[in-house]
């Protein structure tokens, strides 16, 4: 009961914070409810046993990610929006948000999911430690595309200074 | 006798609020004090006498100072963006203080037969077996990362351009000095094996304090040590509240309480730091004697915090401040590299000697 309770609260919070997301007028009260949507993740995935993802759900997106945009924000100097309300989206977002509404309902009560479980049990996970089971798994099952990731990765960081300094 | 409350033992939920009550009121009173410790302390070493006046060789000047930040007068400037402005403080304040809560400060004690161990998010199960949070080192990583919103909010929303230049120093060199003492950290967990504080202090028994399991990890201890300082802005990394070139950089707008709370803030993350070095290098609660008498095992950890808080006004009294883009080259050209490889050598080191305790089996 407590945690349904706890859910709730978080699960409103979230709901709340994404609304604000799209509709307040200030692009940093914008971005700090964005980053206020990510910590009520977090908080779900804490829910969920998994400390590991609510970690870097944190550290990934609110901490780095969100940083970034904060930045580009700020050095751009943007304003409140003063112009009209814009009104042409609101319909077609509903209609597209109702139809995904109904998809994923028809998802949930006709799933093919059969309820087997597989190899990562919770009963596992609380013994060997969720950091642990995930860094075996990435560092041997899934090391080919760890590696490809990381030298995508590099290739983009290269290229950004490559094109942010051409006079260098 | 034994109540029951939501399938955990009464005793359980009385023990967490004892802990949580502890550890704040000791992390306030040392804000509270660590602002006249660093006056008396930088004071004496630039010999003079630091502050006298009130009480007894100035004992009561927090007092004093917090009583004049709370009746100064609240302002707001006219053009700040009100909402920004005002939750800035609190977003600074907030993850300097709730770090604590993974910090063990102490080992387990015994109370009327319940095992209570002395770290806030912890507890003991059936098999008397200490669980605690197992990603104890990323929950602090993540905290830290998020106080960078604190300062950047209060120096976009003051509206002001010294403002905006502190907040923009500050956000840049905590972002910069993050990535080198994640690294060194890397080689911290290459010996323990784990991310839970409770097993990392475990693991360091017997005076076999990761500081001194192998030069790579002092390296580290040293390096984790100066970026923690640029992280929190502390000198010699105090750039964003350069008085010289920036009036007082991020916060130079603010006044009364939120200038206050910034203040607790920078105080309670050097808390924060300097009891992270000391759980993760220094052997955290560990000493002599803390088998037959488990409550020296707190008072342990907080001499080897206070030593550390000593050694940051020491080196705040010692040497002048950085230039900005010295500070960057040092971050990236000298830091980086170097703990790059702190982190092959401490795994050479590990696969040829091993990760054990060789200094403290040399005495043994």
């Amino acid at each position: 009961m407590p945690e349904i309770l706890f859910f709730s609260l978080v699960a409103g919070v979230a709901i709340i914070s994404s609304i604000l997301v799209v509709a307040m007028r200030n692009p940093i009260n914008c971005a700090l409810s964005l980053i206020m949507s990510f910590f009520c993740m977090a908080t779900l995935y804490v829910m969920l046993d998994a400390p590991f993802m609510a970690a870097t759900q944190v550290i990934v997106y609110a901490g780095a990610i969100m940083v970034l945009i904060v930045f580009v924000i700020m050095l751009l100097n943007m304003r409140t929006e003063t112009s009209k309300n814009y009104v042409h989206g609101v319909l077609v977002g509903c209609i597209v948000a109702v139809l995904t509404l109904f998809v994923i309902s028809g998802f949930l009560t006709k799933s093919p999911l059969t309820g087997a479980t597989g190899s990562m049990t919770p009963e596992l996970i609380t013994k060997v430690g969720h950091t642990e089971l995930i860094g075996r798994a990435m560092f041997s099952q899934f090391l080919l595309p760890f590696e490809i990731t990381s030298i995508l990765l590099l290739v983009a960081i290269v290229g950004s200074v490559i094109l942010a300094k051409r006079k260098l | 006798m034994e109540y029951e409350i939501l399938g955990l033992p009464a005793w359980y939920y009385i023990a967490m609020v004892a802990k949580v009550l502890v550890v704040f009121v000791w992390v306030l009173l040392t804000v509270a004090y660590a602002t006249y410790a660093e006056r008396k302390i930088i004071g004496h070493m630039q010999v003079r006498l630091g502050p006298m006046r009130t009480g007894w060789h100035g004992l009561l000047q927090p007092i004093a100072d917090g009583l004049k930040l709370f009746f100064k007068e609240e302002i707001i400037p006219a053009e700040a963006s009100t909402f920004a402005f005002l939750v800035a403080p609190l977003i600074a304040l907030v993850p300097a203080f709730i770090s604590f809560a993974v910090i063990p400060f102490g080992t387990t004690i015994t109370v009327m037969g319940c095992k209570i161990p002395l770290q806030i998010a912890a507890y003991a199960d059936k098999s008397g077996g200490v669980i605690d949070v197992n990603v104890g080192v990323l929950y602090i990583l993540a905290l830290s990362s998020l106080g960078v919103y604190g300062i950047v909010l209060a120096g976009w929303s003051s509206n002001s351009k010294y403002s905006l230049l502190g907040g923009l120093r500050a956000s840049a060199q905590m972002i910069s000095y993050e990535l080198a003492a994640g690294l060194a950290l890397i080689t911290v967990f290459m010996v323990s094996g784990t991310l839970s504080l409770q097993q990392i202090v475990a693991d360091q028994a017997g005076f076999g304090w990761y500081a001194w399991r192998n030069p790579f990890l002092f390296g580290a201890f040293i390096i984790f040590f100066i970026c923690s300082l640029a992280e929190i802005n502390r000198t010699p990394f105090d750039l964003p509240e350069a008085e010289t070139e920036l009036v007082s950089g991020f916060c130079t707008e603010y006044s009364s309480m939120k200038y206050a709370m910034f203040f607790m803030a920078e105080y309670a993350n050097m808390i924060t730091v300097c009891a992270i070095t000391v759980t993760l290098f220094l052997g955290g609660w560990h000493g002599p004697f803390t088998d037959a008498f488990p409550l020296l095992s707190p008072l342990y950890f907080i001499a080897k915090v206070y030593s550390l808080i000593f050694l940051c006004m020491w080196i705040r009294a010692t040497y002048p401040r950085y230039r900005y883009d010295q500070l960057m080259g040092l971050g990236w050209k000298f830091f980086l590299p170097i703990t790059l490889v702190l982190i092959v050598g401490n795994g050479l080191w590990i696969s040829v000697i091993g990760a054990g305790n060789w200094l403290g089996s040399l005495f043994a």
